[in-house]
């Protein structure tokens, strides 16, 4: 799942950074991810995953790593939180 | 549409004739009184803003269509917006525009685009004039005018058609979160002058749509837009009379807009809600202005 995460914030996420270089837990709203691009990386988290974020998901934290991506979307398909290697 | 709790003070201003209803909610005439509290206020930001070597613009309460799609407006609020048609046809046309009012018919899918949209904040048609390099510290701006928003309602505090005062710094990062705190402060001093009961409130906007709750969430936590309110129709619910936004390069960016450093520039609004100030006023002093406080009376009209 991280690698696709990885791809979806390489391709919307319009960060100025390689996202190969952050860690899962790095704040991407520090590494440069704006307001809009947020809610790019939202939209095509939603078309990748094929899930819908529900109204209290809708928020800046959702979206603020790797890791916090990984446990929004794990709860919604049901994945779990830590279905990826250390 | 049910009764907002505005509707009484709204019908109290009718019924004074301060305020005349014009068939359509949210669209009013004012009276020769309620101008005269509208001037005051609109006096008292000019001559606040005298001593910043501030450049003053008034564009019209219309705006080419492209600036709605340039500054994110359709994209974040396309539930508030308007835009503008004509009709473009023949005589031919125009017979059928004529049978089609005649008999009751819709007859606006005969326009054609004008090409124009109505302005839905009065600092928008400002940034596409910046392109290029500003100078040493940037620049300071007065903009004064008529902004529209779709949103009919019974409620005076939310008209569809109303004026903004803006003092709108562009240049860099730091001296526009300067221009924000002083603003918020002589804002702030110049409504408790006023007698106004304020406080000032982190906001946000209300971005459309599901995207719309994310852009809300950054918006507020990372605190880039204030509000002053005061209680209009309820103490619960204040109104905002006033409000500063921080852009950061939100406008810089899709118009070039750099410093003189070759930066992209930042820049930050701070907006009088015309309207909705005179209405706080009349809400707390009463509609008789001959009998509103002496120190409120000298501060709006020396």
């Amino acid at each position: 799942m991280d690698e696709d995460i990885r791809k979806v914030l390489d391709e919307h996420g319009n960060l100025p950074v390689d996202v190969g270089t952050l860690q899962d837990e790095d704040d991407l709203y520090q590494a440069g991810l704006t307001s809009h691009a947020s809610v790019n990386v939202m939209l095509a988290l939603e078309d990748e995953f094929e899930i819908e974020f529900p109204e209290p998901m809708l928020r800046r934290s959702t979206f603020e790593s790797v890791a916090a991506i990984r446990t929004a979307i794990g709860e919604l398909t049901g994945s779990g939180s830590n279905s990826s290697g250390p | 549409m049910a009764a907002s709790e505005g509707q009484p003070f709204r019908d109290e201003l009718v019924e004074a004739g301060i305020l005349v209803p014009t068939g359509t909610e949210g669209l009013y005439g004012r009276s020769a009184l309620y101008e005269s509290v509208v001037d005051g206020v609109e006096q008292l930001a000019v001559t606040t803003a005298a001593s910043e070597r501030t450049l003053s613009y008034r564009f019209p309460p219309v705006m080419p269509r492209q600036v709605l799609e340039q500054t994110g407006y359709l994209s974040s609020f396309p539930d508030l917006i308007g835009t503008v048609s004509s009709f473009t046809g023949d005589d031919k046309d125009h017979k059928r525009l004529m049978e089609a009012v005649q008999s009751g018919h819709g007859w606006t899918d005969m326009l054609e685009d004008a090409g124009v949209s109505l302005c839905p904040a009065v600092c928008h048609p400002l940034y596409p004039t910046l392109r290029g390099s500003l100078p040493e510290g940037g620049r300071r701006y007065d903009v004064v005018g008529w902004c529209f928003r779709h949103e009919p309602s019974d409620d005076p505090a939310r008209m569809q058609s109303f004026r903004q005062h803006d003092l709108v710094y562009v240049g860099d990062a730091v001296r526009a979160t300067e221009h924000r705190d002083r603003w918020l402060q002589l804002g702030h001093d110049i409504f408790v002058e006023l007698g106004l009961d304020v406080e000032i409130v982190v906001a946000n906007d209300a971005f459309f749509g599901r995207v719309g709750r994310i852009l809300a969430s950054n918006q507020r936590s990372e605190a880039l837009k204030y509000e002053i309110v005061t209680p209009i129709n309820s103490s619960e619910n204040p109104t905002a009379i006033a409000s500063s936004n921080s852009h950061l390069d939100h406008f810089g960016q899709p118009f070039g807009i750099v410093t003189a450093e070759g930066e992209v520039a930042h820049s930050c609004c701070f907006g009088f809600g015309l309207d909705r100030i005179t209405l706080a006023l009349l809400r707390t002093h009463g509609l008789r202005v001959e009998d509103w406080p002496q120190a409120t009376r000298e501060r709006l009209w020396p």
